[in-house]
């Protein structure tokens, strides 16, 4: 398929769009009949096309990475349209088909992605109803439109949704006002409907982003250097003789190899000789919550005031204060990052797994100075990402050596490249005091975090900048700062982020960006404050609530966990040599989307510091669902992955480098660790949905701090809770 | 170039490479056209790549072609509709999908073995798996609807 002409056709179609002028052809099945452009005022046809055999494509740039996103996108159109859902398919990512209505991340899938699609869908259908009306000859208020026809309410002769717009556009700007289906009268929307990307990952006939070959098509792999900011000095070609038809591209410091013969280009990386200069320009990550403490801040940023927290906590009955450390993680996609660049006179294509298409086409115009409309980027699955992990650099390599040897050139990173080189989840710092009264009010809260930090825009890409291109070197990581006040009632609060001038890695959103160490203090130091009123966790709680859908959460998953009011620590915790006791977090995520509350029960082994997290319970709430069991499994995956981080995971690095960069430098939870987890959904159809990517994410280390400590008395404040450091917290 | 012949999915099958140590995996992505096994690590850590040697589970990264050779290799194209594949996708056991191939070939792996594996077993089975997505719960239920007498 040729891109360009393909956007040659779009661009012609686009002068056809006239409100209400229905019916101009479709040039093909296969076309979106939209442009690639940004959607300011976006047309129906940029998201739908209704196909002469009844089928119908759904145009998006929101890509599912694993997470079901596109099945929710075939149910909400599906149910709006009144269309049977396996009739829908999803094209995602496409900077030449898809319309632009933003990259995905944020848990904004649901919550913006679908509701564009859903708003989409309802001007369609109004479309169709006055379609329908008029060949029917009834009023369009009469008629409905199920099973892919439009019929009349009370029963008889309808008309096929394909005949009347079938291979056509509807030539419609989107309503924003379409009226939309009643969540009561939904019959696909809150149903678990099954993916359809599942059944081919079980046989392995589905084709992910480094199964994608080209016709003369050369595997690339690149050499990074073994400090950060090493340059490249001299390159011994000669080094490599032995490996067959290996071509080296050098420029500046960036090097790489191509080969017909994928082993070729992996040995030819591996085994090349380069001498590079030396370069120790990181701090280290050994005690770095203390550098973060003390090194230049950029700014500083009052997230919340309210009150008079100094005149508050010298009145309380009793204050405290703690200090909470998250360490840099890494996206460490199971697969490494991967890309396709095919370098043309006529234009780039890339394809990619990149959560943001139409961003990197952007960053990748601009650094490798290409008019934007000459780059086509497409996406295609890759392994799971969880943020902007190195799939957009792999990409630039891709298209450095592409471009260099004049051939399509297929990138994937070796494990070392991924985990030494995506750019990182940053490290948080958060020291946090409050009182509380005598009846165990809390009477004044006040969180300071310190947080990594440099200018604002686009992130730089690794292979551009060791080939000397001029780019901007922004330091986004997302929205860090949510999440970092309590959720329950205090008249005297005060949050104040500690932005730093710099940060020793790269940063990058990785999944709930700052929420989940956020959580992490403020649920940690509640339980600190229950403890020092000598109230049960629970009832703490639930004094500071007074939202019913908060208090409906805790309650659920309270009751799953069977969970008995008494104060920590629990006075029965010693069984054999394990130590056991449970944990309770809340959180309302973002302080306005999902209510998510989880209890967990654990067990500390003394002699080892082992952890065993035996039992998890959720209940989550992200108002209207669309489908449950896609939920579930996100609210899961969220549990799992950070249970992960919070055991496990920390990014180390020396003056030079990365030093965690496989699976022993860097372990993650294994299936000996899987606690059972139960989930409790609760459905709220007439409130608006929320993205469920994350937010289960945010209270797992923060019920887990609690239950370590109802089991063992002792409060850890530093992740990843390695049993050397349970070990040690235990005899100190 | 030295040429290699093994069984795949049944059927004979014969490769040259030019270096007897490169792994089975490229082999079977690249000249036989088997996608299922994915590269993960390169180094037996994360279990993506993992095929059946002879019925075992093998990490096809670190397996030198020159080994693989006069054995019989299954990958997940050639379970051909398997129990276990059926309950992965009755479970909806997956999220991204990059470990799935690994996870169902351990499972098919163990279960050959141990047809009725506890949950413990099922656990130090699929130890050297690797999941990132956090779907490890539908994983465990998957085998298990399996491994049920």
């Amino acid at each position: 398929m040729n891109s360009l002409s393909r956007r040659g056709l779009l661009k012609s179609g686009g002068a056809l769009i006239v409100s209400f002028a229905l019916g101009g052809a479709l040039p093909k099945r296969s076309l979106a009949q939209g442009r690639g452009a940004p959607a300011a005022a976006p047309d129906v046809d940029s998201f739908l096309a209704v196909h002469p055999d009844g089928t119908v494509t759904i145009y998006t740039s929101k890509v599912d990475i694993g997470t079901g996103l596109s099945t929710a996108f075939r149910q909400t159109a599906a149910e709006e349209l009144g269309i049977p859902v396996e009739r829908f398919s999803v094209i995602e990512g496409d900077t030449a088909t898809t319309p632009n209505h933003g990259g995905t991340g944020g848990s904004s899938g649901i919550p913006r992605g679908a509701a564009d699609i859903r708003r989409a869908a309802a001007t369609a259908r109004q479309a169709l109803l006055d379609l329908g009306g008029k060949q029917l000859n009834q009023p369009a208020a009469d008629l409905t439109i199920a099973n892919g026809e439009v019929r009349p309410r009370s029963g008889g002769k309808g008309i096929l949704v394909a005949a009347l717009i079938g291979g056509k556009r509807f030539s419609l700007k989107v309503d924003p006002n379409a009226p939309l289906k009643d969540p009561a009268t939904y019959t696909v929307v809150g149903k678990p409907i099954l993916r359809a990307d599942v059944p081919a990952k079980c046989t392995g006939r589905h084709v992910y982003l480094p199964d994608f070959t080209l016709p003369g098509m050369l595997h690339g792999r690149v050499v990074r250097p073994p400090a950060i900011g090493a340059k490249l000095l001299t390159v011994d070609q000669s080094s490599i003789r032995a490996i067959p038809d290996v071509r080296v591209v050098r420029v500046e410091s960036f090097l790489g190899v191509v080969a017909k013969d994928e082993w070729a280009a992996i040995r030819a990386a591996r085994e090349i000789k380069a001498t590079w200069s030396d370069w120790q320009g990181l701090p280290g990550s050994a005690s770095l919550d203390r550098k973060l403490r003390e090194a230049p801040v950029e700014r500083d940023q009052q997230v919340a005031s309210r009150g008079d927290v100094a005149v508050a906590l010298s009145t309380a009955a009793k204050q405290l204060s703690a200090t909470y450390y998250w360490p840099f993680q890494s996206h460490a996609s199971l697969g490494p990052s991967c890309a396709v660049a095919d370098v043309k006179e006529s234009g780039t294509s890339i394809w990619s797994a990149s959560q943001n298409p139409f961003g990197l086409r952007a960053n990748l115009a601009k650094v490798f100075g290409i008019p934007q409309e000459k780059v086509h980027v497409i996406y295609m699955d890759g392994s799971g990402s969880y943020g902007s992990n190195g799939g957009d650099d792999a990409a630039a390599d891709a298209l450095l050596l592409s471009r260099a040897v004049g051939q399509p050139v297929r990138v994937q990173w070796m494990r070392q490249d991924e985990h030494g080189w995506d750019p990182k989840g940053p490290a948080q710092l958060l020291d946090v005091r409050g009182g509380i009264d005598a009846k165990g009010n809390i009477v004044a809260w006040e969180t300071q975090m310190w947080l990594p930090g440099g200018p604002p825009g686009d992130r730089a890409l690794t292979g551009p900048d060791l080939a000397g291109l001029a780019q901007g070197h922004g330091q986004n990581a997302g929205a860090m700062t949510l999440n970092t006040d309590p959720p329950y009632a205090t008249a005297n609060l005060r949050v104040i982020s500690h932005a730093l001038k710099d940060t020793p890695l790269r940063l990058s959103n990785l999944r709930a960006p700052g929420k989940i160490a956020n959580v992490f203090a403020v649920e940690s130091f509640t339980d600190e404050l229950a403890v020092a009123a000598g109230m049960d966790a629970a009832a703490f709680r639930r004094r500071g609530l007074t939202d019913p859908r908060a208090l409906a959460v805790l309650d659920r998953a309270l009751a799953m966990i069977e969970w008995q009011p008494r104060p920590s620590p629990n006075p029965r915790a010693k069984v054999g040599n394990w130590l056991v006791g449970r944990g309770l977090a809340y959180m309302r995520y973002k302080q306005a989307e999902n209510y998510v509350a989880m209890a967990m029960e654990v067990g500390v082994e003394r002699s080892s510091g082992a952890i065993l997290v035996r039992r998890i319970a959720c209940a989550h709430d992200c108002g209207l669902i669309v489908n449950p069991d896609g939920l579930r499994n996100q609210v899961e995956g969220n549990i799992m992955h950070t249970l992960s981080r919070t055991l496990h995971e920390e990014v180390t690095f020396d003056r030079s480098r990365v030093t965690s960069v496989d699976w022993a430098s860097y372990p993650v939870l294994t299936f000996l660790e899987a606690p059972a987890v139960e989930v409790a959904l609760i459905d709220h159809p007439d409130q608006p949905s929320y993205g469920a990517g994350e937010a289960a994410s945010a209270p797992v280390a923060g019920a887990l701090a609690n239950a370590i400590f109802d089991a063992t008395g002792v409060r850890l404040r530093t992740v990843p809770f390695t049993p050397e450091r349970v070990k040690a917290a235990l005899a100190g | 170039m030295p040429t290699y012949r093994f069984r795949v999915n049944g059927n004979a099958a014969t490769v040259d490479s030019w270096d007897p140590g490169q792994p089975l995996l490229y082999m079977l992505r690249n000249t036989l056209g088997l996608h299922a096994a994915k590269f993960g690590c390169g180094l037996g850590q994360c279990g993506s790549c993992t095929v059946l040697l002879d019925g075992k589970a093998a990490r096809s990264c670190m397996l030198p072609v020159k080994q693989a050779a006069g054995h019989a290799i299954t990958t997940l194209e050639g379970l051909g509709g398997a129990a276990i594949q059926t309950a992965f996708i009755a479970e909806q056991a997956a999220q991204c999908g990059y470990c799935t191939n690994g996870m169902i070939m351990s499972a098919a792996a163990l279960l050959s073995q141990t047809p009725h594996p506890t949950l413990d077993q099922v656990k130090q089975g699929l130890v050297g798996n690797i999941c990132r997505c956090g779907t490890h719960t539908r994983i465990l239920n998957a085998v298990m609807r399996v491994a049920k007498p």
